[in-house]
């Protein structure tokens, strides 16, 4: 038997940001206290270089590597260009929080990288177990982050019980994997689409494994029923870890279920297609429901974290009508579109808790907005743009996000649902517009200056300004996903 | 014809200029800050009259027509124009808002540059309401709208403002959103297509026009508002700073009615004559009943409200009988109402202003401090009794004409008002105004200054001028009219 050395060059952005990871072990070992500035920076750096690579080795083609367990398409670098900015700026924001809890140990970075390897990983994943290793590289590296903050005991706790149901999911997509392969012989996520296509492969087999699949998806975007973990660890992680889970990782997740889902299992779409149907009905229902109740605003954001992924679900299962895939690019890149919105509109509504955040206050109840528009009226109205952008109000960009998803919907003939959809919406506005009233309606109770770092300050009013401006030119970016989507399905 | 856009200007020129006011920043600059909003908002109507100066009344075609590609992806287009059904509407937003700026000069003292741009932002938003063709663009202003009167009604609302300001927003909201599917589902009957004009010719079955009337009727009947999806007005009403209230009873109601007349009957047709039974229902109910609620009421701000409500059923009435006149009447009846219940908004700020109480019972005698005061707003009492001479009596006479032609006890019915009407308002105006000196709150009353009596002067003169003379608004609404009504006795089944 010989060796064939794999072709390395469509990994070369992972593989750089590996090298580099353990660079920043060692710096991070060598550095010392007070120098934790350098372990940043080449954090940074790290991810600017990972950018770097994957802008300037994009082109059309799809290829794949090691033995067709990974792939470089345009789906994948697309959506990696949308992670790495989404890392940095989420390390923008955490850093004088994490100063002030002394958290901001070379550890944080290291998982953070790690992490990103993870997603990079699964977003282009062309094989069930790169999928699983990307994944469990993810899962890992967030408990750990979560339970960064050893004295913590809500953080441990959130650690525990993140830990133990990310393990049960992991079995179960495992399991469903394995159910897959049982019934094909293949773990080659196009070859199983093939042989499916021909008719091989058990039928009863596949479904049976494919609820597995589909529990085990649920559960890393987090929609219900699968959705528990979400609002404790959102609450008990620190804020900077909570904005990480709660942004980039959607995109790797969103990532996953489109190749198991279109590409591999795109034969069991009326089985799947039932299935998403239900766990977006209940994660709309529910997450706009529950997140009414919540008095705190991390919690109150995790709900709604689940209905949004639900929401993108809507997107998911609307590609393919009675086997006609004529719809699946609208469809597909509307769920894409979707995705990397609610990513910006995430960064920035965590991003806002972590700059009235303080040494030793955390500013994550509703009530701790009180009166922003006296203390900040520039802050007040930034946040006031990105709730109102999450609750889908039109000329920000969350309008248009629905908007593509709901044309998706009415295109698959399945109007009910998006009648559905919208007047779940309306409650969804309730708690919105509660952050609003909050901030503008209330007096201030607190009336601490906002001390943030000025590149904090300026990120986060640039976020607040990319969703009120991509909602007056939606068109650039539903164009990237057309791309990226029409990238995906030509693949395969 | 100029080559300007006049119509994005229209849009656009309030929108920036209120970010403007906005850059003013805290209320230190409270004076630059009100200076610039009215700089804003006169240039805002000044360069709206080329609208009417340059209009064509001989056709019902869309003028000022601008077009120019939003979002391709979804066949969406920034298209605007303007025929001689929403081009008056412009005009009286536009003429509003100085008048709203001016109104809250002195009173309002906090957060001056905030007030300011959010009325400034919504005349844009509105005019682009009244002029976007495209219906994607029409939902975005329909539904941004909202958020202006959210913060206004909130931030210098009355002591019950959180609870309006939700029940303002949650109610309106609820209907666009079932408005927004019924948009999408026409966007693939039509062949992928969102240009108003094109819907107006589609062919849809009748079970299909029934839904989206449907639709389309919680989306309008909320904003009307009519019976029974009202309840929402009278506390949006009672609890918004005059210009709020001034606003939304002048221009936020009549967006519902052009709805009815932009997207209901020219789309749904024969839903909308298989229904018209409902909706003539709906309006009459409005017009005797809530005339009844109005007659009771001890709040003057809430007493308008319903007086409003009452009004508005007339405009559907007349849309929903289907001849000209009836439309045309409706028609002016909401530009009369515009005028009429933005000073009767404004009279009872007058009053708020000085003794901080809207309630009937606080007032009496306020003739003997006041009398410049109590003849102004005697005279828009009687405009809003629907006094013949004023803007007030045109509308509903020609609507009661239309009525009656189409069938003699609606009309009769609809007749009910010219009493109903009179018996509400007046009384109230008797027992505010009229009587020996209630108390000594009254006995210190200031007769209005120059500021407030050049705005309700020139109100005065609107409501008189329509009064006498609505043949310049009757001539641009005409052709467009005629038009729409051949449009709805056709069949598009």
């Amino acid at each position: 038997m010989n060796f064939v050395m794999p072709d390395l060059y469509p990994a070369s952005a992972e593989i750089f940001l590996l090298l580099m990871t353990c660079g920043v072990l060692l710096v991070d070992l060598f550095a010392g206290k007070g120098r934790h500035w350098l372990v940043y920076l080449l954090t940074q750096l790290t991810l600017a270089g990972c950018f770097g690579i994957t802008f300037f080795t994009l082109d059309g083609q799809a290829v794949t590597t090691f033995s067709n367990m990974f792939i470089d398409d345009l789906f994948a670098d697309f959506l990696k260009l949308v992670l790495y900015p989404a890392v940095a700026v989420m390390l923008v924001y955490s850093r004088e929080y994490l100063a002030a809890r002394n958290l901001d140990k070379g550890e944080f970075y290291v998982l953070v990288l790690f992490a990103t390897l993870g997603m990079m990983v699964m977003i282009s994943a062309s094989h069930f177990l790169t999928i699983y290793l990307g994944l469990e590289l993810l899962a890992l590296s967030l408990y750990a982050l979560v339970a960064l903050d050893r004295d913590s005991a809500r953080a441990t706790e959130a650690a525990m019980k993140y830990f133990i149901l990310g393990a049960m999911a992991s079995g179960l997509l495992l399991y469903g994997i394995s159910m897959v392969y049982g019934a094909t012989g293949s773990l080659d996520i196009v070859e199983v689409g093939q042989r499916i296509a021909t008719g091989g492969g058990n039928k009863t087999v596949l479904v049976f494994g494919l609820v597995f699949v589909v529990a085990g998806l649920a559960f890393k975007l987090g929609v219900v029923p699968f959705h528990m973990w979400i609002p404790d660890v959102y609450h008990g992680a620190p804020t900077a870890v909570t904005l990480f889970i709660g942004s980039a990782p959607k995109l790797a997740a969103f990532a996953i279920t489109m190749r198991v889902l279109v590409t591999g299992l795109a034969e069991l779409a009326e089985h799947w297609q039932v299935m998403l149907m239900i766990l977006a009905a209940l994660s709309i229902a529910l997450g706009n429901l529950a997140a009414i109740a919540q008095t705190n605003l991390k919690r109150m954001l995790a709900y709604s974290a689940i209905s949004h992924m639900g929401f993108m679900l809507l997107g998911l299962l609307a590609g393919i009508v009675g086997g006609d895939p004529r719809f699946a690019l609208n469809a597909y890149s509307s769920a894409m579109f979707y995705v990397i919105t609610y990513v910006l509109m995430s960064l920035g509504a965590f991003g806002m808790i972590l700059l009235l955040s303080r040494a030793s206050f955390e500013a994550e109840n509703i009530e701790d907005f009180k009166g922003l528009n006296k203390r900040s009226p520039w802050f007040a109205a930034m946040m006031m743009i990105l709730m109102f952008s999450m609750a889908g109000m039109p000329f920000f960009v969350g309008f248009f996000a629905k908007f593509a998803v709901l044309q998706a919907v009415v295109a698959a003939k399945l109007t009910w649902l998006a009648v559905f959809a919208v007047l779940f919406s309306l409650v969804g506005a309730f708690y919105y517009l509660r952050v609003v009233k909050v901030m503008y309606f209330d007096a201030p109770t607190d009336t601490a200056p906002i001390e943030a770092p000025r590149d904090m300050r300026f990120l986060l009013s640039i976020n607040g300004l990319a969703v009120a401006l991509l909602g007056l030119l939606p068109e650039g970016a539903l164009e990237y996903s057309i791309y990226a989507t029409y990238a995906f399905l030509v693949g395969h | 014809m100029t080559g300007l856009p006049l119509l994005s200007i229209a849009i656009w020129l309030p929108i920036v200029g209120g970010l403007l006011v906005l850059a003013t920043g805290s209320d230190r600059n409270a004076g630059l800050a009100r200076l610039i909003a009215l700089v804003v908002a006169v240039a805002g109507f000044l360069v709206t009259l080329p609208l009417y100066i340059g209009f064509d009344t001989t056709t019902s075609a869309m003028q000022f027509i601008e077009l120019l590609t939003w979002i391709p992806r979804f066949n969406i287009h920034y298209r605007l124009g303007v025929d001689g059904i929403s081009m008056l509407f412009i005009l009286l937003n536009s003429f509003i808002t100085p008048l709203v700026v001016l109104a809250g000069w002195k009173v309002i003292e906090e957060k001056v540059a905030q007030y300011m741009a959010a009325f400034l932002i919504m005349s844009g938003l509105m005019n682009g309401i009244f002029s976007a063709l495209d219906a994607v663009l029409f939902y975005v202003f329909f539904e941004t709208s909202l958020i202006p009167m959210y913060i206004i009604i909130g931030v210098w609302g009355g002591p019950n403002r959180v609870y309006a300001a939700f029940k303002f927003f949650l109610y309106t909201l609820l209907g666009s959103l079932l408005m927004l599917v019924a948009l999408i589902y026409l966007f693939f009957q039509s062949g992928f297509s969102f240009n108003l004009l094109d819907w107006h010719e589609l062919r849809i079955p009748l079970t299909a026009q029934i839904y989206l009337f449907l639709a389309f009727l919680m989306a309008f009947a909320v904003k009307v508002p009519m019976w029974p999806v009202h309840t929402w007005l009278p506390d949006a009403h009672v609890e918004a700073p005059t210009g709020g209230s001034v606003v939304l009873a002048a221009i936020m109601l009549k967006l519902g009615a052009y709805g009815f007349l932009r997207f209901s009957l020219p789309i749904a047709p024969d839903a909308s004559r298989e229904l018209a039974w409902l909706m003539i229902a709906l309006s009459l109910t409005a017009v005797v009943y809530i005339g009844f609620v109005a007659l009771v009421q001890a709040d003057m701000k809430k007493l308008i409200a319903y007086s409003s409500i009452s009004h508005m059923g007339f405009v559907t009435l007349g849309f929903f009988i289907f001849n000209s006149l009836g439309v045309e009447g409706a028609l002016l009846q909401m530009i009369s109402h515009g005028f009429i219940s933005a000073a009767m908004f404004l009279c009872v700020g007058v009053l708020y202003d000085r003794m901080h109480s809207r309630q009937i019972a606080d007032y009496g005698g306020v003739v003997n401090t006041m009398p410049k005061f109590a003849a102004l707003f005697m005279f828009f009492a009687m405009a809003n009794a629907g006094l013949p001479a004023t803007s007030g009596f045109v509308g509903e006479f020609m609507v009661i004409l239309g009525a009656v032609q189409f069938n003699f006890w609606v009309g009769f019915a609809a007749a009910t008002t010219l009493i109903l009407g009179a018996a509400y308002t007046l009384w109230m105006y008797k027992r505010v105004v009229f009587g020996a000196v209630a108390n000594h709150h009254v006995a210190e009353l200031t007769d209005i200054n120059a500021r407030e009596f050049a705005i309700l002067g020139l109100l005065a003169l609107c409501v008189l001028g329509m009064g006498l003379y609505p043949f310049p608004f009757t001539e641009v609404m005409h052709a467009s009219v005629e038009n729409l009504l051949k449009h709805v006795a056709v069949s598009k089944l």
